[in-house]
Protein backbone atom coordinates (compact mmCIF):
# COMPACT_ATOMS: atom_id res chain seq x y z
CA UNK A 1 0.00 0.00 0.00
CA UNK A 2 2.86 2.22 0.50
CA UNK A 3 4.48 1.85 -2.66
CA UNK A 4 1.31 3.23 -4.09
CA UNK A 5 0.91 6.26 -2.09
CA UNK A 6 4.25 7.38 -3.14
CA UNK A 7 3.83 6.71 -6.44
CA UNK A 8 0.47 9.02 -6.84
CA UNK A 9 1.79 12.36 -4.84
CA UNK A 10 4.38 11.75 -7.48
CA UNK A 11 1.80 12.60 -10.14
CA UNK A 12 0.29 16.00 -10.65
CA UNK A 13 -3.43 15.74 -9.49
CA UNK A 14 -3.98 14.61 -5.82
CA UNK A 15 -5.53 11.09 -5.61
CA UNK A 16 -8.79 13.14 -3.71
CA UNK A 17 -8.82 15.69 -5.86
CA UNK A 18 -12.62 16.32 -6.64
CA UNK A 19 -12.63 14.47 -9.66
CA UNK A 20 -11.47 11.24 -7.97
CA UNK A 21 -13.67 11.50 -5.35
CA UNK A 22 -16.39 11.70 -7.69
CA UNK A 23 -14.89 7.85 -9.07
CA UNK A 24 -15.77 6.88 -5.65
CA UNK A 25 -19.18 8.64 -5.07
CA UNK A 26 -20.77 8.26 -8.26
CA UNK A 27 -21.04 4.27 -8.21
CA UNK A 28 -22.68 4.13 -5.15
CA UNK A 29 -25.87 6.33 -6.11
CA UNK A 30 -25.89 7.88 -9.22
CA UNK A 31 -24.36 5.55 -11.70
CA UNK A 32 -24.50 2.36 -9.40
CA UNK A 33 -23.63 -0.78 -11.58
CA UNK A 34 -26.81 -2.51 -10.10
CA UNK A 35 -29.76 -0.19 -9.76
CA UNK A 36 -29.09 2.18 -12.41
CA UNK A 37 -26.49 0.26 -15.24
CA UNK A 38 -28.33 -2.73 -14.16
CA UNK A 39 -25.03 -5.19 -14.89
CA UNK A 40 -24.30 -7.80 -12.57
CA UNK A 41 -27.72 -8.93 -11.67
CA UNK A 42 -27.56 -12.38 -11.71
CA UNK A 43 -25.14 -12.84 -8.75
CA UNK A 44 -27.13 -10.33 -6.84
CA UNK A 45 -30.42 -12.23 -7.19
CA UNK A 46 -28.96 -15.58 -6.54
CA UNK A 47 -26.84 -15.52 -3.39
CA UNK A 48 -28.60 -12.79 -1.70
CA UNK A 49 -30.44 -15.39 0.76
CA UNK A 50 -28.03 -14.61 3.47
CA UNK A 51 -25.86 -11.76 4.40
CA UNK A 52 -23.00 -13.29 5.10
CA UNK A 53 -22.98 -14.72 1.66
CA UNK A 54 -23.58 -11.44 0.45
CA UNK A 55 -20.53 -10.35 2.55
CA UNK A 56 -18.03 -13.01 1.47
CA UNK A 57 -19.20 -12.48 -2.36
CA UNK A 58 -19.30 -8.57 -1.92
CA UNK A 59 -15.32 -8.80 -0.70
CA UNK A 60 -15.00 -11.23 -3.94
CA UNK A 61 -16.00 -9.27 -6.26
CA UNK A 62 -14.45 -6.08 -4.39
CA UNK A 63 -10.49 -8.01 -4.50
CA UNK A 64 -11.27 -9.05 -8.33
CA UNK A 65 -11.97 -5.40 -9.18
CA UNK A 66 -9.55 -4.12 -7.58
CA UNK A 67 -6.42 -6.43 -8.17
CA UNK A 68 -8.21 -6.33 -12.29
CA UNK A 69 -8.28 -2.72 -12.76
CA UNK A 70 -4.66 -2.28 -10.96
CA UNK A 71 -2.85 -4.91 -13.36
CA UNK A 72 -4.83 -3.89 -15.98
CA UNK A 73 -4.20 -0.19 -15.42
CA UNK A 74 -0.38 -1.00 -14.85
CA UNK A 75 -0.05 -3.19 -18.30
CA UNK A 76 -2.71 -0.38 -20.03
CA UNK A 77 0.44 0.70 -22.57
CA UNK A 78 1.52 -2.49 -22.96
CA UNK A 79 -1.46 -4.74 -24.04
CA UNK A 80 -2.27 -5.06 -27.57
CA UNK A 81 -5.48 -3.13 -28.93
CA UNK A 82 -6.16 -6.57 -31.03
CA UNK A 83 -6.31 -8.84 -27.68
CA UNK A 84 -7.26 -6.34 -25.08
CA UNK A 85 -10.52 -8.26 -24.55
CA UNK A 86 -9.00 -11.72 -24.09
CA UNK A 87 -6.23 -10.12 -21.85
CA UNK A 88 -8.67 -8.74 -19.59
CA UNK A 89 -10.39 -12.08 -19.39
CA UNK A 90 -7.68 -13.75 -18.68
CA UNK A 91 -6.57 -11.55 -15.99
CA UNK A 92 -10.05 -11.47 -14.49
CA UNK A 93 -9.90 -15.30 -14.64
CA UNK A 94 -6.75 -15.64 -12.93
CA UNK A 95 -8.14 -13.49 -9.81
CA UNK A 96 -11.37 -15.31 -9.67
CA UNK A 97 -9.40 -18.85 -9.65
CA UNK A 98 -7.33 -17.59 -6.62
CA UNK A 99 -10.50 -16.14 -4.74
CA UNK A 100 -12.19 -19.55 -5.43
CA UNK A 101 -9.28 -21.83 -4.31
CA UNK A 102 -8.41 -19.41 -0.87
CA UNK A 103 -12.14 -20.12 -0.51
CA UNK A 104 -11.97 -23.69 -0.64
CA UNK A 105 -8.96 -23.55 2.25
CA UNK A 106 -10.35 -21.17 4.32
CA UNK A 107 -14.11 -20.79 3.99
CA UNK A 108 -15.64 -24.09 3.15
CA UNK A 109 -18.87 -24.05 3.87
CA UNK A 110 -19.22 -20.52 2.30
CA UNK A 111 -17.59 -22.09 -0.65
CA UNK A 112 -20.00 -24.56 -0.75
CA UNK A 113 -23.05 -22.61 -0.96
CA UNK A 114 -21.80 -20.04 -3.19
CA UNK A 115 -20.73 -23.16 -5.58
CA UNK A 116 -20.84 -21.71 -9.38
CA UNK A 117 -21.49 -18.43 -8.15
CA UNK A 118 -17.62 -17.53 -6.95
CA UNK A 119 -16.92 -18.68 -10.85
CA UNK A 120 -19.20 -17.05 -12.06
CA UNK A 121 -17.77 -13.65 -10.88
CA UNK A 122 -15.68 -13.90 -14.67
CA UNK A 123 -18.70 -13.18 -16.08
CA UNK A 124 -19.74 -10.51 -14.03
CA UNK A 125 -20.18 -7.14 -16.38
CA UNK A 126 -19.74 -4.71 -13.52
CA UNK A 127 -15.85 -5.82 -13.86
CA UNK A 128 -15.16 -5.76 -17.79
CA UNK A 129 -17.04 -3.32 -18.20
CA UNK A 130 -15.11 -0.72 -15.83
CA UNK A 131 -11.67 -2.22 -17.14
CA UNK A 132 -12.70 -1.88 -20.80
CA UNK A 133 -14.08 1.92 -20.19
CA UNK A 134 -12.30 2.87 -17.35
CA UNK A 135 -8.93 1.16 -16.24
CA UNK A 136 -7.46 0.56 -19.56
CA UNK A 137 -7.24 4.70 -20.26
CA UNK A 138 -6.71 5.63 -16.79
CA UNK A 139 -3.75 5.59 -14.73
CA UNK A 140 -3.19 3.27 -11.94
CA UNK A 141 -4.74 5.32 -8.55
CA UNK A 142 -8.12 6.75 -10.36
CA UNK A 143 -8.86 2.82 -11.37
CA UNK A 144 -8.32 1.53 -8.28
CA UNK A 145 -10.51 4.44 -7.32
CA UNK A 146 -12.78 3.57 -9.74
CA UNK A 147 -12.61 -0.03 -8.93
CA UNK A 148 -13.22 0.26 -5.70
CA UNK A 149 -16.17 2.97 -6.43
CA UNK A 150 -18.05 0.21 -8.24
CA UNK A 151 -17.21 -2.66 -6.22
CA UNK A 152 -19.13 -0.79 -3.19
CA UNK A 153 -21.90 -0.10 -5.12
CA UNK A 154 -22.19 -3.53 -6.21
CA UNK A 155 -21.71 -4.44 -2.43
CA UNK A 156 -24.10 -2.51 -0.76
CA UNK A 157 -26.84 -3.53 -2.90
CA UNK A 158 -26.04 -7.11 -1.89
CA UNK A 159 -26.11 -6.29 1.51
CA UNK A 160 -29.12 -4.12 2.01
CA UNK A 161 -31.01 -6.87 -0.20
CA UNK A 162 -29.99 -9.92 1.32
CA UNK A 163 -30.35 -8.44 5.00
CA UNK A 164 -33.88 -7.79 4.06
CA UNK A 165 -34.50 -11.48 2.83
CA UNK A 166 -32.72 -12.62 5.47
CA UNK A 167 -34.57 -10.97 8.35
CA UNK A 168 -38.00 -11.35 6.69
CA UNK A 169 -37.38 -14.74 5.41
CA UNK A 170 -35.53 -16.46 8.27
CA UNK A 171 -36.54 -14.65 10.64
CA UNK A 172 -32.68 -13.97 12.01
CA UNK A 173 -29.78 -12.82 10.38
CA UNK A 174 -27.01 -15.51 11.82
CA UNK A 175 -23.38 -14.52 11.25
CA UNK A 176 -20.17 -16.78 12.30
CA UNK A 177 -18.92 -15.63 15.52
CA UNK A 178 -21.82 -13.87 16.35
CA UNK A 179 -24.54 -16.39 16.25
CA UNK A 180 -28.35 -15.59 15.33
CA UNK A 181 -29.51 -12.06 15.93
CA UNK A 182 -33.11 -12.13 16.17
CA UNK A 183 -35.10 -8.76 15.67
CA UNK A 184 -38.54 -10.12 16.57
CA UNK A 185 -39.46 -11.28 19.50
CA UNK A 186 -40.00 -15.19 20.11
CA UNK A 187 -43.16 -15.19 21.08
CA UNK A 188 -44.45 -13.32 18.15
CA UNK A 189 -43.86 -16.53 16.16
CA UNK A 190 -46.89 -18.82 15.28
CA UNK A 191 -45.08 -21.90 16.56
CA UNK A 192 -45.10 -19.82 19.87
CA UNK A 193 -48.55 -19.34 19.66
CA UNK A 194 -47.72 -16.06 18.15
CA UNK A 195 -49.19 -14.15 14.81
CA UNK A 196 -46.24 -14.35 12.96
CA UNK A 197 -44.92 -16.38 10.51
CA UNK A 198 -41.27 -15.87 8.74
CA UNK A 199 -42.09 -15.70 4.54
CA UNK A 200 -40.89 -18.12 2.37
CA UNK A 201 -41.05 -16.12 -0.27
CA UNK A 202 -38.60 -14.07 0.70
CA UNK A 203 -36.26 -17.06 0.10
CA UNK A 204 -36.72 -17.43 -3.29
CA UNK A 205 -34.99 -15.68 -5.87
CA UNK A 206 -37.94 -13.65 -7.41
CA UNK A 207 -38.19 -11.73 -4.10
CA UNK A 208 -34.23 -10.55 -4.62
CA UNK A 209 -35.63 -9.07 -8.05
CA UNK A 210 -38.79 -7.13 -6.44
CA UNK A 211 -35.93 -5.63 -3.99
CA UNK A 212 -33.72 -4.44 -6.28
CA UNK A 213 -37.04 -2.66 -7.82
CA UNK A 214 -37.93 -1.03 -5.04
CA UNK A 215 -34.68 0.34 -4.02
CA UNK A 216 -34.91 1.44 -7.76
CA UNK A 217 -38.16 3.19 -7.17
CA UNK A 218 -36.80 4.85 -3.78
CA UNK A 219 -33.50 6.05 -5.57
CA UNK A 220 -35.64 7.65 -8.72
CA UNK A 221 -38.07 9.44 -6.65
CA UNK A 222 -35.42 11.37 -4.55
CA UNK A 223 -33.41 11.89 -7.84
CA UNK A 224 -35.60 12.88 -10.99
CA UNK A 225 -32.91 13.27 -13.28
CA UNK A 226 -32.20 9.61 -13.30
CA UNK A 227 -35.83 9.04 -14.37
CA UNK A 228 -35.93 8.25 -18.16
CA UNK A 229 -38.73 9.15 -20.85
CA UNK B 1 15.08 8.38 -2.56
CA UNK B 2 16.18 5.61 -3.42
CA UNK B 3 12.80 4.19 -4.10
CA UNK B 4 12.37 7.61 -6.39
CA UNK B 5 15.49 7.15 -8.12
CA UNK B 6 14.50 3.70 -9.39
CA UNK B 7 10.75 4.48 -9.90
CA UNK B 8 12.16 7.13 -12.53
CA UNK B 9 14.40 4.38 -13.86
CA UNK B 10 11.28 2.16 -14.41
CA UNK B 11 9.16 4.62 -15.85
CA UNK B 12 11.82 6.29 -18.68
CA UNK B 13 11.96 2.42 -19.31
CA UNK B 14 8.65 2.09 -20.07
CA UNK B 15 8.68 5.23 -21.94
CA UNK B 16 12.05 4.26 -24.22
CA UNK B 17 9.61 0.42 -24.79
CA UNK B 18 6.48 1.96 -25.90
CA UNK B 19 8.11 3.67 -28.02
CA UNK B 20 10.82 1.41 -29.53
CA UNK B 21 8.27 -1.24 -30.23
CA UNK B 22 5.67 -0.74 -32.24
CA UNK B 23 2.63 -2.77 -30.05
CA UNK B 24 0.62 -3.37 -33.54
CA UNK B 25 2.84 -6.08 -34.49
CA UNK B 26 1.92 -9.59 -34.72
CA UNK B 27 5.21 -10.91 -33.39
CA UNK B 28 4.80 -8.49 -30.39
CA UNK B 29 0.95 -9.56 -29.86
CA UNK B 30 2.29 -13.65 -29.06
CA UNK B 31 5.03 -12.69 -27.50
CA UNK B 32 2.68 -10.97 -25.09
CA UNK B 33 0.28 -13.78 -24.80
CA UNK B 34 2.82 -16.27 -24.50
CA UNK B 35 4.41 -14.31 -21.57
CA UNK B 36 1.09 -13.37 -20.25
CA UNK B 37 -0.17 -17.43 -20.02
CA UNK B 38 3.12 -18.54 -18.53
CA UNK B 39 3.32 -15.76 -15.99
CA UNK B 40 -0.98 -16.93 -14.93
CA UNK B 41 -0.30 -20.50 -15.22
CA UNK B 42 2.55 -20.35 -13.00
CA UNK B 43 0.85 -18.29 -10.91
CA UNK B 44 -2.73 -20.23 -10.53
CA UNK B 45 -0.07 -23.55 -9.92
CA UNK B 46 1.42 -21.89 -7.21
CA UNK B 47 -1.20 -20.89 -5.43
CA UNK B 48 -3.40 -24.89 -5.88
CA UNK B 49 -0.26 -26.45 -4.34
CA UNK B 50 -0.12 -24.46 -1.37
CA UNK B 51 -3.57 -24.39 -0.41
CA UNK B 52 -4.11 -28.15 -1.49
CA UNK B 53 -3.51 -29.04 2.41
CA UNK B 54 -5.86 -27.32 3.75
CA UNK B 55 -8.68 -28.13 1.31
CA UNK B 56 -7.73 -31.83 1.50
CA UNK B 57 -8.41 -31.13 4.87
CA UNK B 58 -11.66 -29.43 4.80
CA UNK B 59 -12.58 -32.23 2.52
CA UNK B 60 -11.56 -34.78 5.43
CA UNK B 61 -13.64 -32.66 7.69
CA UNK B 62 -16.97 -32.70 5.57
CA UNK B 63 -16.72 -36.47 5.27
CA UNK B 64 -16.37 -36.84 8.84
CA UNK B 65 -19.50 -34.56 9.30
CA UNK B 66 -21.27 -36.64 6.88
CA UNK B 67 -20.93 -40.08 8.06
CA UNK B 68 -22.15 -38.57 11.39
CA UNK B 69 -24.97 -37.37 9.70
CA UNK B 70 -26.11 -40.84 8.68
CA UNK B 71 -25.83 -42.37 12.63
CA UNK B 72 -27.81 -39.30 13.37
CA UNK B 73 -25.40 -37.09 15.29
CA UNK B 74 -24.31 -34.04 14.41
CA UNK B 75 -21.41 -32.23 14.75
CA UNK B 76 -19.26 -28.65 13.11
CA UNK B 77 -15.82 -28.68 11.12
CA UNK B 78 -14.14 -27.83 14.67
CA UNK B 79 -15.65 -31.11 16.61
CA UNK B 80 -16.00 -33.35 13.50
CA UNK B 81 -12.27 -35.06 14.52
CA UNK B 82 -13.39 -35.45 17.91
CA UNK B 83 -16.37 -36.60 17.59
CA UNK B 84 -15.73 -39.04 14.91
CA UNK B 85 -13.09 -40.55 16.96
CA UNK B 86 -15.68 -40.85 19.93
CA UNK B 87 -18.20 -42.92 17.66
CA UNK B 88 -16.61 -44.88 15.17
CA UNK B 89 -14.68 -47.52 16.44
CA UNK B 90 -13.27 -49.32 13.31
CA UNK B 91 -12.23 -48.45 9.94
CA UNK B 92 -12.30 -51.51 7.56
CA UNK B 93 -11.73 -51.97 4.08
CA UNK B 94 -12.81 -55.04 2.08
CA UNK B 95 -12.80 -56.37 -1.23
CA UNK B 96 -14.91 -56.34 -3.98
CA UNK B 97 -16.04 -60.39 -3.01
CA UNK B 98 -16.44 -59.31 0.50
CA UNK B 99 -13.47 -60.57 2.33
CA UNK B 100 -11.76 -58.26 4.66
CA UNK B 101 -8.52 -56.94 3.90
CA UNK B 102 -7.72 -54.97 6.64
CA UNK B 103 -9.26 -53.20 9.90
CA UNK B 104 -7.80 -50.21 12.03
CA UNK B 105 -8.69 -47.88 14.82
CA UNK B 106 -7.58 -45.32 16.54
CA UNK B 107 -7.64 -41.66 15.01
CA UNK B 108 -7.68 -41.14 11.67
CA UNK B 109 -4.15 -40.56 9.56
CA UNK B 110 -4.15 -38.31 6.37
CA UNK B 111 -1.01 -39.66 5.38
CA UNK B 112 -1.81 -43.27 5.70
CA UNK B 113 -3.15 -44.47 2.23
CA UNK B 114 -4.27 -47.89 3.69
CA UNK B 115 -6.53 -46.49 6.33
CA UNK B 116 -9.67 -46.65 4.56
CA UNK B 117 -11.11 -43.47 5.25
CA UNK B 118 -8.53 -41.90 2.48
CA UNK B 119 -9.94 -44.46 0.11
CA UNK B 120 -10.95 -42.82 -3.16
CA UNK B 121 -14.64 -44.48 -3.47
CA UNK B 122 -15.56 -42.01 -6.23
CA UNK B 123 -12.48 -42.88 -8.39
CA UNK B 124 -12.75 -46.85 -7.36
CA UNK B 125 -16.32 -47.41 -7.91
CA UNK B 126 -16.30 -45.45 -11.17
CA UNK B 127 -13.66 -48.36 -12.27
CA UNK B 128 -15.53 -50.85 -10.52
CA UNK B 129 -19.07 -50.22 -12.52
CA UNK B 130 -17.23 -49.88 -15.67
CA UNK B 131 -14.23 -52.34 -16.14
CA UNK B 132 -15.44 -55.93 -17.05
CA UNK B 133 -13.17 -58.93 -18.42
CA UNK B 134 -13.69 -60.45 -21.67
CA UNK B 135 -16.60 -62.57 -20.87
CA UNK B 136 -18.69 -59.14 -19.87
CA UNK B 137 -18.35 -60.35 -16.12
CA UNK B 138 -17.33 -57.33 -13.55
CA UNK B 139 -14.06 -57.68 -12.74
CA UNK B 140 -13.95 -57.56 -8.66
CA UNK B 141 -10.52 -57.56 -8.07
CA UNK B 142 -7.96 -54.45 -6.85
CA UNK B 143 -10.30 -52.65 -5.25
CA UNK B 144 -11.54 -52.19 -2.26
CA UNK B 145 -14.05 -50.58 -0.17
CA UNK B 146 -14.57 -48.60 2.92
CA UNK B 147 -16.47 -49.36 5.70
CA UNK B 148 -17.32 -48.23 8.54
CA UNK B 149 -17.70 -49.73 12.12
CA UNK B 150 -19.66 -47.41 15.00
CA UNK B 151 -20.82 -47.64 18.23
CA UNK B 152 -24.03 -45.28 19.02
CA UNK B 153 -25.63 -46.01 22.66
CA UNK B 154 -24.76 -49.24 22.77
CA UNK B 155 -25.43 -50.09 19.90
CA UNK B 156 -23.29 -51.31 16.95
CA UNK B 157 -24.07 -49.89 13.92
CA UNK B 158 -22.39 -49.94 10.16
CA UNK B 159 -22.06 -47.08 7.85
CA UNK B 160 -21.83 -48.12 3.73
CA UNK B 161 -20.29 -45.42 1.81
CA UNK B 162 -22.52 -44.98 -1.44
CA UNK B 163 -21.44 -43.49 -4.59
CA UNK B 164 -23.39 -42.86 -8.17
CA UNK B 165 -24.31 -40.00 -10.74
CA UNK B 166 -27.28 -38.23 -10.71
CA UNK B 167 -28.70 -36.40 -13.80
CA UNK B 168 -25.99 -33.59 -13.47
CA UNK B 169 -23.11 -34.82 -12.06
CA UNK B 170 -22.00 -36.93 -8.71
CA UNK B 171 -24.45 -37.95 -6.01
CA UNK B 172 -22.76 -39.62 -2.80
CA UNK B 173 -24.40 -40.75 0.27
CA UNK B 174 -23.50 -42.92 3.45
CA UNK B 175 -26.35 -45.27 4.55
CA UNK B 176 -25.86 -46.98 8.30
CA UNK B 177 -26.90 -50.48 9.02
CA UNK B 178 -27.94 -51.98 12.18
CA UNK B 179 -26.09 -54.73 13.92
CA UNK B 180 -28.42 -57.22 11.93
CA UNK B 181 -26.99 -56.05 8.81
CA UNK B 182 -30.61 -55.54 7.31
CA UNK B 183 -32.31 -52.81 9.07
CA UNK B 184 -31.57 -49.15 8.06
CA UNK B 185 -30.49 -46.81 10.85
CA UNK B 186 -30.08 -43.38 8.89
CA UNK B 187 -29.25 -42.57 5.90
CA UNK B 188 -27.28 -39.23 4.51
CA UNK B 189 -27.22 -38.30 0.63
CA UNK B 190 -25.30 -35.39 -0.96
CA UNK B 191 -24.54 -34.01 -4.25
CA UNK B 192 -22.51 -31.61 -6.17
CA UNK B 193 -25.02 -29.96 -9.10
CA UNK B 194 -27.99 -31.65 -9.35
CA UNK B 195 -31.33 -29.18 -9.82
CA UNK B 196 -32.31 -26.96 -6.54
CA UNK B 197 -35.49 -27.48 -5.78
CA UNK B 198 -35.59 -30.66 -7.63
CA UNK B 199 -32.87 -33.17 -7.39
CA UNK B 200 -31.10 -31.27 -5.15
CA UNK B 201 -33.61 -32.04 -2.35
CA UNK B 202 -32.01 -35.43 -2.05
CA UNK B 203 -29.39 -34.16 0.90
CA UNK B 204 -32.99 -32.78 2.69
CA UNK B 205 -33.89 -34.51 5.74
CA UNK B 206 -37.81 -34.92 4.27
CA UNK B 207 -35.80 -37.16 1.57
CA UNK B 208 -33.66 -39.51 3.79
CA UNK B 209 -35.49 -39.53 7.11
CA UNK B 210 -37.81 -42.24 4.32
CA UNK B 211 -34.87 -44.77 5.45
CA UNK B 212 -34.84 -45.01 9.01
CA UNK B 213 -36.64 -48.29 10.09
CA UNK B 214 -36.56 -49.45 6.34
CA UNK B 215 -34.84 -52.98 6.02
CA UNK B 216 -32.73 -54.53 2.93
CA UNK B 217 -34.33 -57.55 1.09
CA UNK B 218 -32.39 -61.05 0.78
CA UNK B 219 -31.77 -60.60 -3.13
CA UNK B 220 -31.19 -57.68 -5.49
CA UNK B 221 -32.90 -55.28 -6.14
CA UNK B 222 -32.20 -54.56 -2.16
CA UNK B 223 -33.68 -51.38 -1.84
CA UNK B 224 -36.43 -49.40 -4.27
CA UNK B 225 -36.55 -45.56 -4.39
CA UNK B 226 -39.89 -45.40 -6.28
CA UNK B 227 -41.56 -42.67 -7.89
CA UNK B 228 -43.54 -40.64 -5.46
CA UNK B 229 -46.13 -41.78 -3.80
CA UNK B 230 -45.96 -45.22 -4.52
CA UNK B 231 -43.63 -46.89 -1.87
CA UNK B 232 -45.45 -49.64 0.08
CA UNK B 233 -43.72 -51.93 1.31
CA UNK B 234 -40.64 -52.29 3.80
CA UNK B 235 -37.81 -52.00 1.47
CA UNK B 236 -38.11 -49.24 -0.65
CA UNK B 237 -39.55 -45.16 -0.45
CA UNK B 238 -40.59 -42.41 -2.09
CA UNK B 239 -38.55 -40.79 -4.89
CA UNK B 240 -38.34 -36.85 -5.24
CA UNK B 241 -41.17 -35.22 -7.70
CA UNK B 242 -39.32 -33.83 -10.70
CA UNK B 243 -36.30 -35.46 -9.39
CA UNK B 244 -36.75 -38.96 -11.04
CA UNK B 245 -33.21 -39.27 -12.19
CA UNK B 246 -31.56 -38.44 -9.18
CA UNK B 247 -34.03 -40.50 -6.93
CA UNK B 248 -32.95 -43.62 -9.91
CA UNK B 249 -29.39 -42.61 -9.11
CA UNK B 250 -29.66 -42.89 -5.55
CA UNK B 251 -31.25 -46.54 -6.00
CA UNK B 252 -28.79 -47.39 -8.35
CA UNK B 253 -26.11 -46.30 -6.60
CA UNK B 254 -27.55 -48.06 -3.52
CA UNK B 255 -28.19 -51.43 -4.53
CA UNK B 256 -24.46 -51.46 -6.67
CA UNK B 257 -22.99 -50.80 -3.39
CA UNK B 258 -24.81 -52.64 -0.99
CA UNK B 259 -24.01 -55.74 -3.33
CA UNK B 260 -20.52 -55.88 -2.32
CA UNK B 261 -20.88 -54.90 1.64
CA UNK B 262 -23.60 -57.68 1.95
CA UNK B 263 -21.09 -60.36 0.71
CA UNK B 264 -18.54 -59.05 3.65
CA UNK B 265 -22.03 -59.13 5.87
CA UNK B 266 -23.16 -62.54 4.75
CA UNK B 267 -19.49 -64.06 5.75
CA UNK B 268 -19.55 -61.79 8.98
CA UNK B 269 -23.08 -63.77 9.89
CA UNK B 270 -21.96 -67.11 9.45
CA UNK B 271 -19.08 -66.65 11.64
CA UNK B 272 -21.24 -65.63 14.44
CA UNK B 273 -23.70 -68.47 13.99
CA UNK B 274 -20.38 -70.91 13.34
CA UNK B 275 -19.68 -69.11 17.00
CA UNK B 276 -23.04 -70.03 18.16
CA UNK B 277 -23.14 -73.23 17.47
CA UNK B 278 -19.93 -73.78 18.54
CA UNK B 279 -20.88 -72.27 21.79
CA UNK B 280 -24.22 -74.66 22.13
CA UNK B 281 -22.36 -77.90 21.65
Amino acid sequence: MSTENTKTTLKKESLFSKKNRMLLKDPLSDTNPITIQVLGICSALAITVQLQQAVIMSLSVLFVMIGGSLIVSLLRNMIPDKIRIIVQLVIIAALVIIVDEVLKAYQPDVSEKLSVFVGLIITNCIIMGRLEAFALANKPGPSVMDAIGNGMGYAWILLAVSAVREVFGSGAISLPGMGQITFLPEAWFIAKGGFYENNNLMILPPMALIVVGIIIWIQRSRNEALIED
Amino acid sequence: MCFKLTLTAVKSAFRIFDMAINKNNTGYTFLFSIIMVVVVGAGLAYTSLSLKPLQKANAADKQMIDILVAIQVTSTRETAKEVFASYVSERISIDAKGNLVSKITGLVDSKNALDPFNIDIKKDYRAYKTKRDADGNILRDGYTFPLYVCKKDGKKLYVVPVVGSGLWGPIWGYVALEDDMETIFGAAFAHKTETPGLGAEINMPSFSDQFQGKSLREAAPYFNVIKSGGATDDSSVDGITGGTITSKGVEEMMNRTLDVYLRYFKTLKTVESDSLNTNNQ
